[in-house]
């Protein structure tokens, strides 16, 4: 699914990832732990195409082909998906509307029919009781007056509706109490199969008892420096962050 | 985004920017009151207006052209404007469809705007007025069983002079400003409504205007008259030809609603901007104006897309008690466009309420001023009025301003203003790129948000119609 390689990227010339390595195959599920600043974030924003997040080296494929030379839009449209830590509002843009446009230019890349606008809204509906919105947020501008939590599910809301192939989550469960965490996982839960890859950036192992990662990384200064499977995560909450760099 | 899919966008030209190639009898340039009555005769037109034309020319030569805009351009020379043109044989005035050079007719239908009945969208009657004068009235039998009266203004002063001489010039008068008694004088073609006392007018009447000889001016007035109780939805669309000079377009606009009676007057407006570096296009320096009776309201909805230069305050006074005046407007400036328009609220009647709603969006290296007056004389009381304007950046080479002018000598008024100003952000393009919208479906969808307030306030077959025009205009806006 995605392969990086010696990765390197800077933002606003400083350079931030410094030879990151990753290999995810279909159908798992990774946790990306690591302190503040460790460049968990950049990687996310790298691996989608954030305008002024210049790599400097190394390689990155996705699913077979070379991700560096994608567009922006062309990434999401072969299925990359990033879920924002803080997404922005677009006042008077309904979430029916940008949905249905994403959707549909989705789609179109398939070399499909567009979504007729009837199981459109169904499918859409759904999506928003599957999470616990009421599906009148259809109607809202983009993000507009939402509270912290509320955006993060209309964020999970547009990832179950573009059933994208690899899945990144920025911190979705930062600022969310039990029960949104709750709510959030079980969306998340319900994406995983065998064809579809999740990589959660997370800086708080609690999201992990609710969504189980087949690996674990823990990134430091822009290296992974270490990996593991779930034990790795209990490990780092018991003995914090400086442990790692004390390993080291 | 790629740089080939930016050169693309950049590259995409204004659609209605062609040349129509027909033989018309064109004055030559200048003006004296020979002109002015070379005009007159050429319209068979009383003495009383003839009278009246020459009364504006000499106030206009009294006048300085107003500079007080927030726009720059080198002075106009007058004397190198032809001030009639005509295509061949139109010159008497409007005829039967089947009369009608089929060249005109195939310009209108690549405009979009159908002249055949049949063809026309439903519901909508259409004016045409081609240079100066008018070639075509559509769907007049229909409405005349209503008794509404549309027809071009040369015609309404040879059929109905008793209506014409009584409300003519008494909204916007010949000496109001520079270009309206320049307009007063010169003024050739343009439309005129009449909706008698509690008819609700049948259908949505439209004039198209079009420029299209070479080193003209296009001076049209519009006059729009509701008896009392009477409702009327009116909507004006204009486009010319691309050319490398400058081309003024000096428009008055006046309505009357009398006691009890609406008015909507809505306009898409999409004269040829100029090109890129900023050479040519069409200074669109008009007045529009109505004058509000009791419990009459009146509402002006534009969309402006075009025009080099624009200078546009349509206002409404609001005189008879309970009057309601209404002004929405989106204002979009790319490249090199200049924009300084608003409204005026002249409330004198008592309750009267206001509403101004602007939205003005600027790209490229475009200026684009909010410049609006709210007034309250002493006698207004109850008086209320809400501002809102907003200004939409995209890019950091463009300008937006805001002059709200508030003149309030009641103490029993109520005036809100609100403005903000906003940038489409690199977060906001990058949220809808990560979803798949390449970057220009992106920035027309976000403008089209911002402009949703005012959309709705159009007629619901022009409302799409203004969506697409705004995604054309924004074409190259974004790198």
């Amino acid at each position: 699914m995605l392969t990086i390689k010696n990765l390197q990227a800077n933002v606003e010339g400083k350079p931030i990832l410094k030879g990151l390595d990753l290999e995810i195959k279909p159908g798992e599920v990774h946790a990306i732990m690591g302190p503040n600043g460790s460049g968990k974030s950049t990687l996310g924003h790298v691996l989608a195409g954030r305008p002024g997040y210049e790599i400097t080296g190394g390689s990155i494929f996705f699913k077979g082909e070379n991700l560096i030379e994608m567009e922006t839009e062309q990434r999401a449209r072969n299925g990359l998906f990033l879920a924002f830590q803080y997404p922005v509002e677009i006042p008077g843009v309904s979430n029916m509307e940008f949905l249905k446009a994403s959707v549909d230019a989705l789609q179109e890349h398939k070399g499909e029919q567009p979504m007729d606008s009837v199981s459109f809204l169904r499918q859409a509906r759904e999506m928003y009781k599957q999470v616990d919105l009421d599906p009148g947020f259809l109607k809202r501008g983009v993000n507009e007056g939402f509270s912290g939590g509320e955006k993060k599910r209309n964020e999970l809301i547009q990832m179950l509706m573009l059933q994208p192939a690899l899945a990144i989550l920025d911190e979705t469960d930062s600022g969310l109490d039990i029960d949104a965490l709750q709510v959030v996982a079980e969306a998340v839960n319900s994406l995983r199969s065998c064809e579809r890859s999740i990589v959660m950036i997370t800086h708080y192992q609690r999201l992990l008892d609710y969504i189980k990662p087949d690996f674990v990384h823990v990134l430091s200064d822009g290296k992974i420096v270490r990996s593991g499977d779930k034990s790795l995560a209990l490990e780092l909450e018991e003995k914090g962050y400086g442990w790692i760099s004390e390993v080291e | 985004m790629s740089k080939q899919a930016l050169n693309h966008i950049i590259n995409n030209e204004y659609a209605a920017g062609f040349v129509t190639d027909i033989e018309s009898d064109t004055l030559p340039a200048g003006l004296d009151e020979d002109v002015i009555a070379f005009i007159s005769a050429k319209k068979d037109e009383p003495e009383w207006l003839l009278q009246w034309r020459i009364n504006a020319y000499r106030e206009w030569l009294k006048m300085a052209a107003p500079d007080w805009a927030h726009v720059n351009f080198p002075k106009i020379d007058f004397d190198a404007i032809s001030y009639y043109s005509s295509p061949k044989g139109m010159s008497d005035g409007p005829k039967s469809l089947e009369e009608v050079d089929p060249e005109l007719l195939a310009t209108y239908a690549k405009l979009g705007i159908p002249l055949h009945e049949q063809e026309a969208l439903a519901g909508v009657a259409v004016d045409a007025v081609f240079d100066s004068v008018s070639i075509a009235t559509t769907f007049r039998s229909k409405l005349a069983e209503a008794g509404v009266i549309f027809c071009s203004i040369s015609e309404a002063v040879k059929q109905y002079p008793e209506l014409v001489k009584k409300y003519l010039g008494t909204v916007v008068s010949q000496a109001d400003n520079f270009y309206a008694a320049l307009n007063s004088a010169v003024f050739s073609d343009g439309t005129f409504v009449y909706i008698p006392k509690d008819v609700r007018c049948p259908m949505e009447l439209s004039t198209y205007f079009r420029i299209n000889e070479a080193k003209t001016g296009q001076f049209e007035r519009t006059l729009i008259i509701a008896d009392e109780g009477s409702y009327v939805s009116y909507l004006e669309g204009c486009t010319a030809p691309m050319r490398d000079e400058n081309q003024l377009h000096a428009a008055v606009v006046e309505l009357v609603a009398l006691n009890d009676s609406e008015i909507k007057y809505s306009t898409v407006q999409n004269w040829y901007p100029g090109d890129a570096a900023g050479k040519g296009g069409i200074y669109n320096f008009v007045t529009k104006r109505g004058l509000a009776h009791k419990n009459a309201h009146i509402s002006w909805t534009q969309v402006e897309t075009g025009s080099a230069i624009t200078w546009k305050y349509p206002s409404v006074i609001l005189l008879g008690d309970n009057s309601i005046g209404e002004f929405y407007s989106v204002a979009l400036t790319n490249n090199y466009q200049q924009a300084d328009t608003g409204s005026k609220m002249i409330h004198i009647g008592k309750n009267t309420k206001s509403t101004i709603i602007s939205k003005g969006i600027s790209a490229g290296k475009s200026s684009n001023a909010y410049r609006g007056l709210v007034k309250v004389i002493p006698r207004a009381s109850g008086a209320r009025n809400y501002t809102q304007c907003d200004s939409l950046l995209i890019g950091d080479t463009c300008a937006a301003h805001t002059f709200p002018y508030i003149e309030s000598s009641n103490s029993t008024a109520v005036i809100e203003h609100e403005a903000t100003t906003s940038k489409v952000s690199d977060e906001q393009l990058y949220l809808c790129q990560q979803r798949g919208l390449a970057a220009e479906k992106a920035v027309s969808m976000i403008v089209n948000g911002f402009c949703k307030e005012v959309f709705k306030e159009l007629p619901m077959e022009f409302a799409v119609e203004a969506g697409k025009l705004l995604e054309v205009s924004l074409e190259g806006s974004v790198g």
